[in-house]
């Protein structure tokens, strides 16, 4: 145990280890130096510096949530092959960084034997990035591992692969708060609530402070109220869209609901700027049940878009500029899936997105 | 008939992709707690729901941030998930580690927590999964003889993140981590102690490929670009070509502004119409290179959907060198805070304070000069507010 005097005694506000600490002799030679790289095969790359050094990485797939057991792992892998650096990647893979050539086959060996995938660069769909789902959430409405297992179970040979039209990027996000950049890839997953939450008025008043439960609200939907003369809160019901954002403020408003809450499919959305500008992913079907520990209705959705995209899209065209060249009557054809009234926005900018001109296609 | 106790995730471990069940049962041979997480998740999957809440204040002391309070809704029948909160650890830029260090970290939270870590967290965090509310101390004081700190949370500067940038890419066009060190350091109050309206979060990425997502989730993002011209390597464009790269479909045709020409031998670029999108770069990173006169696009106000809905960031500085001591950025974020402090509400997040009062009021506060880069066109609608006109004179002259 920290006694009172350790902790009176902490250094605050140090900051991070500087980076420097950490790079590889290799990488810090030829820091800012770097002319080109090239994919040698799928998940092995080669970074070619001016002075003619040369790095090579290999990047592995990690599930996210890892042990203390896995890091040690990848730790004795680095060792042995990579002088005892490695790195993550802004989609949890590993990558290990490598000065010789000859360590890159025994290194996959390994890393295979470990369970893991080497792949993920250029043409790929590469690691899921997702959120805590059921795992450790409170808002979730489904679970963020479990889909990301379950699809890339399914999509494993487009990760090791280079197969595809262009990149292909894949996120889960277990409630409408979306963290994560899933508002902003080629196929988002959306862990969705579809009904209000449910009061719990005797455990209110000592659990939760009226004003700022109300305040949580963005529609206003949370209401003062009294209950039985005790203070509480009412639920306009009609004006809740099911974001969760009280349930985060007050615990006795829990609003997940095993019977509705189920998963969303979302299309097109990117974050680079090549070619087109960023975009943000538009929903492509409105809900599927929550399915454990399989979703066989999602990994069936998934593969069915991705192989539509597969399919129809050009070279170097990402999933939302292959559905902005055909349009989204065409999207819908391709992919069997039924477009209802769900799919038209009633939000804030609503209008922006309805079809002002005769210009269409699939009439 | 399996005697296991979690049928249901004992079906994500069989699979080709590496398998989360797998890495908590690693983690719950030796860890009550991680063994109890195991349980209450597999409740879950039967229930097809959450058995986390949320609420508690917990942290440690000095600190506002870097804590975030998890509470179990079945302690009894889980007692090592009861308080099973997160730990955010301030990652190194650009995440690079040792093998030391990763298992400095693994040491000290095999020693208190649940062995359960993810590498890393959405905002860039090194995440420890699962410490029960009496030994956060503890987890902190061994961090901190360690020489780590934690990262933010709340109403705070979140932890700043950024790419590969100059150490592995030679499409940085600026030092990522750098700045990225330089930012963390320069604003460790702002990241431990939130005062601020809202979150606020700060992505590095060094070039418009944005691998960090920056323009999708930092309210300030810092994105790389050049304003001179496209370096080239016509060997290596022919090199390209001749090793079956189609540049005529492949570069020209996809280059969103046809600003480029191949005739078989030599690759033209008229810079001039150049909007520094990266996709012939991407295409030939052999034979063509971003330009020497470097520096960045600063954007600002993105966010993901909640409350008001998502935005983009939008472009704040058309062009700025990003350069130590980086005097101009933080003279820039400092204004923006201070505005931001006096106008913003409770959870309110910047994008959403500038599209409530105005891009073109919010620049005149912090003192920028608008420009045709900052809007994708002039408004169309004719309802301008004017803030100066002319009086009619009255007589002796004074208006």
């Amino acid at each position: 145990m920290a006694t009172k005097e350790e902790i009176k005694a902490r250094k605050t506000d140090i900051g991070p280890p500087h980076y420097e600490r950490f790079l590889h002799p290799i990488i810090k030679e030829n820091y800012g130096q770097w002319q080109y790289h090239e994919i040698l095969r799928p998940g092995v790359m080669m970074h070619v510096s001016e002075s003619g050094a040369k790095l090579y990485t290999v990047r592995a797939a990690s599930p996210r949530l890892i042990s203390t057991d896995f890091i040690r792992a990848i730790c004795r892998l680095a060792d042995k092959y990579c002088d005892g650096y490695l790195r993550f990647t802004s989609r949890n893979n590993i990558e290990f960084l490598l000065k010789n050539e000859a360590n890159i086959d025994p290194l996959i060996a390994d890393l295979k034997a470990e369970g893991t995938l080497v792949g993920g660069t250029g043409r790929s769909i590469s690691n899921i990035v997702h959120t805590q789902g059921w795992v450790h959430c409170h808002s979730s409405a489904t679970d963020a591992s479990g889909l990301v297992k379950v699809v890339m179970d399914e999509l494993a040979n487009h990760f090791t692969e280079m197969d595809m039209p262009h990149k292909l990027r894949i996120a889960v996000a277990c409630c409408l708060n979306m963290c994560g950049a899933v508002h902003c890839s080629d196929i988002a997953l959306l862990g969705v609530h579809r009904t209000p939450p449910r009061i719990d008025h005797e455990k209110l008043p000592n659990l939760c402070e009226i004003p700022s439960t109300v305040a949580s609200c963005p529609n206003a939907a949370v209401r003062p109220t009294f209950i039985d003369g005790k203070k509480s809160v009412e639920v306009d019901e009609d004006r809740c869209m099911y974001c969760g954002n009280c349930y985060t403020v007050c615990p006795a408003m829990p609003i997940a609901d095993p019977l509705n809450d189920g998963v969303s499919i979302w299309v097109g959305g990117k974050v680079s700027n090549a070619r087109s500008a960023p975009m943000f992913t538009k929903l492509a079907i409105p809900y599927l049940p929550n399915n454990p520990p399989r979703w066989p209705e999602v990994t069936e959705a998934v593969k069915n878009i991705v192989e539509v995209y597969v399919k129809n899209a050009r070279s170097y065209e990402r999933m939302g500029e292959w559905i902005g060249r055909v349009g989204w009557p065409e999207f819908f054809k391709l992919t069997g899936i039924k477009f209802t009234k769900y799919h038209i926005d009633d939000f804030k900018y609503a209008g922006t997105t309805y079809r002002r001109t005769t210009q269409m296609r699939g009439v | 008939m399996s005697d296991s106790k979690t049928p249901l995730l004992d079906e994500l471990e069989k699979g080709p992709w590496p398998s989360f069940v797998k890495e908590i049962k690693k983690a719950a041979r030796t860890s009550r707690k991680a063994k109890d997480l195991l349980g209450q998740l597999e409740l879950s999957y039967k229930d097809k729901k959450t058995h986390w809440k949320h609420g508690g204040i917990v942290g440690v002391r000095g600190y506002g941030g870097g804590i975030i309070g998890r509470f179990s809704d079945v302690p009894e029948e889980f007692p090592g998930a009861a308080h099973f909160h997160t730990v955010r650890v301030n990652q190194p830029s650009g995440w690079f580690y040792t093998t030391d260090a990763l298992r400095q970290l693994c040491d000290i939270w095999d020693k208190y927590g649940s062995g359960l870590t993810n590498m890393h967290g959405s905002t860039g965090d090194t995440v420890f999964l699962g410490a029960g509310s009496d030994e956060l101390e503890d987890i902190f004081t061994e961090l901190s003889k360690a020489e780590w700190d934690l990262g933010g949370s709340g109403s705070d500067v979140r932890t700043p993140s950024c790419c590969v940038g100059p150490a592995r890419c030679e499409f940085a066009c600026y030092d990522t981590l750098a700045l990225t060190y330089d930012l963390t350091m320069a604003y460790q109050d702002e990241l431990h102690r939130p005062l601020f309206p809202y979150k606020w979060k700060f992505k590095m990425a060094g070039c418009p490929n944005d691998c960090v997502a920056s323009i999708a989730r930092a309210d300030f993002s810092i994105i790389g670009t050049w304003r001179d011209e496209i370096r080239i390597d016509q060997a290596a464009v022919a090199e390209y070509a001749e090793k079956g790269l189609d540049i005529q479909s492949d570069a020209i045709r996809r280059c969103p502004t046809r600003c480029m020409k191949w005739d078989g031998n030599t690759l033209k670029i008229n810079d001039h119409q150049c909007t520094r999108c990266m996709h012939c770069i991407n295409v030939m990173p052999k034979a063509l290179r971003p330009g020497t006169d470097t520096g960045a696009v600063i954007l600002i106000g993105a966010k993901a959907p909640i409350v008001q809905g998502a935005i983009l960031s939008s472009v704040l500085v058309p062009f700025m060198k990003i350069e130590p001591p980086y005097e101009e950025l933080k003279d820039l974020i400092e204004k923006i805070w201070e505005f931001w402090d006096e106008h913003g509400v409770a959870r309110e997040r910047i994008g959403e304070l500038i599209q409530r009062v105005g891009l073109g009021n919010f620049l005149e506060a912090i003192d920028i000069e608008p420009s045709p880069q900052m809007i994708t066109q002039p408004r169309d609608n004719p309802y301008i507010f004017y803030e100066e006109y002319y009086a009619e004179e009255k007589e002796g002259g004074e208006a």
